[in-house]
């Protein structure tokens, strides 16, 4: 925040400039939080699933944004010099390809096993009974049908 | 490639020698690159829990596994509750670190002392809010290999929901501890008068930045396994 260059007049200035800064990114990131947190309690409730997704999307979006509030303000990156940004920032980019490939793999890995695998697409059809009481004690009714899996 | 062309002579003065192209300390730089190489791996544990949630057929729905906190009344389910708690003790504990960073920018030794203790506290509360969590769901017989909730769809389900869920918050937890470890060396240090004796905080701020990381990844591992 403040440079060394900086005369003592304006330390004072950068000072309550960087105070002011911490304050804002504060309220920012407690604001992106709880309007996660309403979009989570109102997703509880929706039945529709291409709504669900699409609150989903937001919840995502929401999720960088934060993301990108701690690692510019509160790590400092926004205020380095630029090639330190960018040695950290373009390997990063790696995570498109990562996250993209490896999740279009495991749909497709999926719909392979739905196509030809007539015993796992038996098994996510059959609906267990659920014995769960209020009272916990779920452990051993329930777990063995799961280990069957 | 853009930068060969636009190189100008502030820039090539940068790269002459002499001085940090990157105008950090040496150590500060190193912190950047291991949480990048960190990032990898955390981002690599939550990308193999998403890839065999996109292969499976049904998945738990986490607002029926994580709907209980600590002293809930019985009957009592309030999902999303407990861990909205635990996500604002960590936004503030990283907010008291980023105080405790400033404070030693100013060489406020009082400052950085009373900021460093607050993190810590938030550090340690939030472990105690993870170490109940993991200790109620194992006692409703959840752990690595068991897993007693049912799918969303009321289908049996695989054991991979708890696998994933204490291996990455395990994972996660894991570094939350070291950096409470790392916070309190650095407390002690402070009331040693280490950085005042050589006249900078700078190793305040290569903590602050692992623990800024530790808070960035909750961000992550909160909104994959709560909300989504």
């Amino acid at each position: 925040m403040s440079h060394s260059h900086n005369a003592d007049a304006n330390h004072e200035a950068n000072n309550a400039a960087a105070i002011s800064e911490i304050k804002k990114v504060t309220i920012i990131l407690s604001v992106l939080t709880l309007i996660e947190l309403v979009l989570g309690f109102w997703m509880m409730g929706i039945a529709s699933e291409s709504l669900r997704l699409a609150i989903k999307g937001v919840i995502v979006i929401l999720m960088m944004a934060k993301a990108f509030y701690i690692v510019a303000y509160f790590m400092h990156l926004k205020h380095e010099v630029k090639n330190l940004i960018m040695t950290i920032i373009v390997p990063l980019l790696l995570f498109v390809w990562f996250i993209a490939a490896f999740l279009w793999d495991g749909g497709s890995f999926r719909n392979l096993r739905n196509s030809y695998d007539p015993y796992f697409k038996a098994q996510s059809t059959i609906k267990v009974e659920k014995k769960e009481s209020k009272h916990g004690g779920t452990t051993h009714e329930v777990a063995p049908a799961a280990e069957k899996h | 490639m853009s930068t060969t062309t636009t190189a100008s002579p502030n820039e090539a003065k940068l790269w002459g020698g002499g001085k940090s192209p990157f105008n950090v300390e040496y150590g500060k730089l190193m912190m950047w690159y291991f949480l990048m190489s960190d990032a990898f791996t955390f981002g690599a544990f939550l990308i193999s829990y998403g890839t065999v949630r996109f292969s499976t057929n049904g998945w738990p729905n986490s607002n029926e596994v994580f709907r209980s906190f600590p002293f809930a009344p019985e009957g009592v389910h309030a999902p999303l509750v407990f861990v909205s708690v635990m996500t604002f003790i960590l936004i503030v504990s990283s907010v008291t670190m980023v105080l405790a960073v400033h404070a030693g920018h100013n060489m406020d030794k009082k400052g950085v002392v009373r900021n460093m203790i607050l993190t810590i506290i938030g550090g340690i509360a939030f472990l105690s809010c993870q170490a109940w969590e993991w200790n109620h769901l194992f006692h409703e017989g959840a752990w690595w290999g068991r897993n007693p909730f049912l799918n969303a769809d009321g289908t049996a389900s695989s054991t991979n929901f708890t696998n994933f869920f204490f291996t990455i918050t395990g994972f996660h937890g894991f570094h939350v501890f070291s950096g409470k470890v790392i916070n309190i060396i650095m407390l002690i240090m402070t009331l040693r008068d280490k950085f005042e004796q050589r006249g900078h905080y700078l190793m305040i701020e290569k903590a602050g930045l692992y623990w800024h990381f530790v808070d960035l990844v909750w961000v992550f591992v909160f909104t994959i396994f709560y909300l989504l």
